[in-house]
């Protein structure tokens, strides 16, 4: 048979393993040469291992032939390069982890591999999940599927290329401030960020521990529920995991948004937005309106500060997490040092590139005394203010819709000088890391120039069923209106 | 002119945890370097920390036995700076929300009791060990995330004889609340020492120095009287202290140099965000407190009205926590807890002081000693033969009863024997019999030993001296 691997989802792909039309190791072999053929232009993978995916392959035909149900069982999945999978390399695109070899299990990968899922490569991202366009990997810039010479977003823009660009039917990124939902928007497909401590962080490098958080991209919502089903749920070797029942997300699905009342923050529809998004956005609304939702603008008042207050506590925490990387223990060092001093300036100066030098260095100075006050404590306030104004809005609505970026992606090489206005690319998608809730990133159309506009669902934290429901019953809506 | 001397410490004591702080590998000491390791406590990217509640009990046990007041609401933070021993670069401790505020140590000093304040006690990580060889350099992680409990005095301490007081009797206090094995030669209780003197005319105190990683008490006190005369004689001379961190050389005997103030580190404190803040419920903690451990004060009261010690017998058992537990061990199982303290306060302390022995070293345990005064009490040996089976305890352990018997060590108790014994002394030697009747008394004495060494000592010697009265006197 022939496998259109590239326009096959998780969903297709588990309906066809169960039925018996394909077996896991074909499924994986499909999939290796679809890479093979197409990521020399991507770069979307930074490894892949075909003769270890092809044995986790036809470990999990054995294990149906002896009667397994495993949920999971023989898909392939792509894990976004700050994850660990034991006996893989885990370098965060980063060259300060050359050599690295990881010698366990993230506690996702051992849920998503007791689950029957087989990992097949490692997707390229901004070294050390600092980035929003993938351009800052040590080993090479991704490419975005839908135009080849714009971004794919990031940091996860390695997944993201990969689910888009059918060389994985679905994959691992991390979100700290949008790299997840950035890259699935500027890609098109669907990213999602869980609410803080609803997926475990244990084996996910850490870029700013009170940020980040793992989460599914694939190619449809119901894909995303189905993963988040499995990689959820409370884990010991995670204090910030929280120890509460994990709904069965994808029994939550429906194909209307009646009783639903969803709001639109004011501060998110304000010029600068491109004007295709907005557009895009505003008709998705409609659409979600005509499916039965009451839609009520509302305010987020301090939407302004969010940028500010992320790119201080993010780069904060990121200059304490990655003071391990020094040369002692695990990977790059540098060669010809004469003392510890010496060891760990030039073995960091040859390891971090410059946005990962530029992040440790601000994290630094707004720590540093004198300044902690000023910067470090004042962010942290007014980390709380943006909480409470979500608190306060999600106790009338169910989720919130908004943009999730601006613009469409960018040209390759667009930003690279202007860190500053990369940063500001950020702006819709921050908050939601800030206050800890849950994102959902949903295309919703597609500009001019042929690129992907997504729509950004946020939702209360630890409601991940009422962004998945409306993500779902929009992207069923617009699939047949598109058809019909 | 003279001088005022002010001392603060900050103490280390490792915590008696089965597991390390934050991740399962063992704490025990003298393990192979790096066998003890994880990739959590190696700081592997990507691995979490999970608190092990031990360390909190036992911190809080420790401040409930010091008096402090435990924080209902406490918290962690990182603390950053680059060390090859220091897996992440940042060592998780306790910045601005510790376990435990304020308490006191009361010492005796002179005869003079004195209460020492105590600041603070907050909970953090161990480091590594490194060792340098020619040419390279090795970490062994093996101590690395072991929990420390560091306790921070106020300045009250005022001379070197004080400072050795306060670590002795926190030392007990330690021992007491079982949160510290307090081994000093495996490195469980370290400290730094900050230390200024001033003129007594001079309110405000002087500039410190700070002699770090001191490992033993006597280490502290030697290094003090040393540091207190070096300032003194600075000042005297007229020049400044700088407020300097300096390293006590224990073979030169002098403190020395190793950074001035000014390039010491900006920790960057920030809360640690991979752990959650420490709630304690009231509830807890006074469930904690109920379960405190006795302190040597009490225990010496109790002593000596449970038992009938006099006080300075109490004391003496209860300076050391294994002494004193040893004894009452033994006391429960004897009718004659006296005699148990008797035995404990010289034949024991002696030859263990003799020997060089810890409680723990010898074989001989609390059933051994009961069971021994059984014997002497019921008459079934003399004082002198249970001199002799202490000895054999002491050094090989086992059942008394079945020494004494193995050994046919009995008392002999006699009569009929002992007259005949008698007869014959009294025939073998008779000029100590007229010496006797002559009025000089002293010489039954001589009699009964006489008897006994026909014996071999075992004869019990009252009733020797019982029959050679009849016939003497008869």
């Amino acid at each position: 048979m022939s496998l259109e691997i590239e326009n096959l989802d998780l969903q297709a792909a588990v309906e066809l393993l169960e039925g018996g039309s394909c077996s896991s190791e074909e499924l994986v072999h499909a999939l290796l040469s679809r890479i093979t053929a197409r990521d020399s232009s991507l770069c979307a993978y930074l490894s892949v291992d075909g003769d270890a995916s092809l044995r986790q392959a036809r470990d999990a035909d054995k294990a149906r032939a002896s009667g397994s149900t495993a949920p999971l069982l023989g898909i392939p999945l792509a894990v976004k390069d700050v994850i660990n999978v034991s006996g893989d390399s885990c370098h965060c695109a980063s060259k300060i982890l050359e050599g690295y070899v990881s010698p366990y299990d993230a506690t996702v990968i051992g849920r998503l591999r007791d689950a029957g899922a087989v990992f097949v490569g490692r997707t390229n991202m901004d070294e050390f999940a600092m980035g929003s366009s993938t351009e800052n990997s040590a080993f090479g810039v991704t490419r975005n599927p839908c135009s080849i010479d714009h971004v794919p977003g990031g940091s996860s823009g390695g997944s993201a290329a990969a689910v888009a660009g059918g060389e994985a039917v679905a994959a691992l990124g991390s979100d700290t401030g949008g790299s997840i939902r950035q890259p699935a928007s500027f890609c098109g497909c669907v990213g999602l960020k869980p609410s803080y401590g609803r997926v475990s962080r244990y084996g996910l490098t850490a870029f700013a521990s009170s940020l980040d958080q793992i989460g599914p991209m694939t190619r449809t919502v119901r894909d995303a529920a189905a993963l988040l089903e499995v990689m959820a749920g409370h884990d010991e070797r995670d204090s910030s995991s929280i120890n509460m029942a994990v709904p069965g997300y994808s029994s939550c699905l429906g194909e209307d948004l009646r009783g639903m009342k969803l709001g639109l923050p004011k501060e998110y529809f304000v010029a600068g937005t491109d004007s295709e998004v907005d557009n895009a956005v505003r008709a998705a609304v409609e659409e979600c309106s005509k499916l039965g939702a009451e839609i009520v603008e509302i305010s987020l008042p301090h939407t302004d500060y969010a940028v500010a207050t992320y790119y201080i506590i993010a780069t904060a925490e990121a200059s304490a997490n990655l003071a391990r990387f020094d040369g002692v223990r695990y990977g790059h060092r540098a060669e010809g040092v004469i003392n510890p001093i010496d060891m760990y300036g030039k073995t960091r100066a040859q390891g971090f590139g410059a946005e990962v030098k530029r992040r440790i260095i601000l994290g630094t100075y707004v720590l540093s005394s004198g300044y902690h006050d000023a910067y470090y404590l004042r962010a942290q306030k007014v980390r709380t203010l943006i909480r409470q104004d979500f608190e306060k809005v999600f106790e009338d609505c169910d989720a919130l819709l908004t943009p999730v970026t601006p613009t469409p992606a960018y040209r390759i090489g667009e930003k690279v000088d202007d860190p500053l206005r990369m940063y500001l690319g950020d702006v819709f998608t921050v908050p939601a890391n800030l206050a800890g809730i849950c994102g959902l990133s949903v295309p919703c159309g597609v500009s001019s120039d042929g690129l992907p506009i997504g729509l950004q669902v946020l939702g209360p934290a630890f409601k991940e069923e009422n962004i998945l429901r409306v993500g779902h019953a929009y992207e069923l809506a617009r699939a047949n209106s598109k058809n019909g | 002119m003279n001088y005022l001397v002010s001392i603060g410490l900050e103490v280390h004591v490792q915590l008696r945890t089965v597991s390390k702080m934050f991740c399962g590998c063992a704490t025990g000491f003298g393990a192979p370097p790096n066998t003890h390791v994880c990739p959590v406590c190696l700081g592997y990217p990507g691995t979490l920390p999970v608190m092990n509640q031990d360390a909190i009990h036992y911190t809080v046990v420790a401040g409930l036995l010091l008096g402090s007041n435990i924080s209902d609401y406490s918290k962690f933070d990182r603390k950053s700076y680059f060390y090859p021993d220091m897996p992440k670069n940042y060592q998780i401790s306790q910045y601005d929300r510790p376990l435990c505020d304020g308490g006191s140590v009361d010492i005796e000093i002179d005869g003079l009791q004195k209460q020492i304040g105590i600041t603070r006690i907050h909970l953090e990580e161990d480091v590594g060990k490194s060792t340098h060889f020619s040419g390279k350099s090795g970490v062994d992680f093996n101590r690395a995330g072991i929990p420390l409990m560091e306790i921070v005095t106020e300045p009250d301490i005022t001379s070197a004889d004080e400072a050795m007081s306060f670590l002795v009797a926190l030392k007990q206090i330690m021992l007491y609340g079982e949160v510290s094995g307090c081994n000093l030669e495996e490195g469980n209780m370290r400290c730094d020492v900050n230390c200024s003197v001033r003129p007594e005319t001079q309110s405000r105190l002087g500039t410190k120095t700070e002699i770090k990683n001191m490992n033993t008490f006597k280490g502290v006190h030697a290094a003090l009287l040393y540091e207190i005369d070096r300032q003194v004689q600075a000042l005297e001379s007229g020049e400044q202290i700088l407020q300097e961190t300096r390293r006590w050389d224990p073979d030169a005997g002098i403190t020395i140099q190793m950074r001035v103030k000014e390039s010491e580190h900006d920790y960057r404190y920030f809360p640690e965000p991979d752990l959650m803040p420490v709630v304690l419920d009231s509830d807890k903690i006074e469930e904690w407190r109920a379960q405190l451990p006795e302190l040597p004060r009490e225990r010496r009261t109790r002593f000596v009205e449970q038992y009938g010690l006099p006080d300075y017998d109490a004391g003496i058992l209860v300076e050391d926590k294994a002494l004193a537990d040893y004894y009452e061990e033994a006391a429960k199982q004897s009718a004659n807890p006296k005699a148990i303290s008797n035995w404990m306060m010289t034949e024991m302390l002696r030859l263990l002081s003799e020997r060089g022995l810890e409680l723990g070293d010898i074989a001989m345990k609390p059933e051994s000693l009961a069971g021994l005064v059984k014997l002497t009490d019921s008459n079934t040996i003399n004082s002198s033969t249970a001199r002799e089976v202490f000895g054999i305890l002491f050094a090989e352990g086992g059942d008394p009863a079945h020494i004494v018997k193995e050994k046919g060590l009995a008392q002999v108790g006699d009569s009929d024997l002992l007259d005949k014994l008698v007869k014959q002394a009294i025939l073998d030697n008779p000029r100590s019999v007229e010496d006797y009747r002559s009025g000089k008394k002293a010489a039954a004495q001589f009699l009964v030993g006489q008897v006994m060494r026909l014996t071999k000592g075992k004869a019990n010697p009252k009733l020797v001296q019982d029959l050679l009265r009849t016939k003497l006197d008869g």
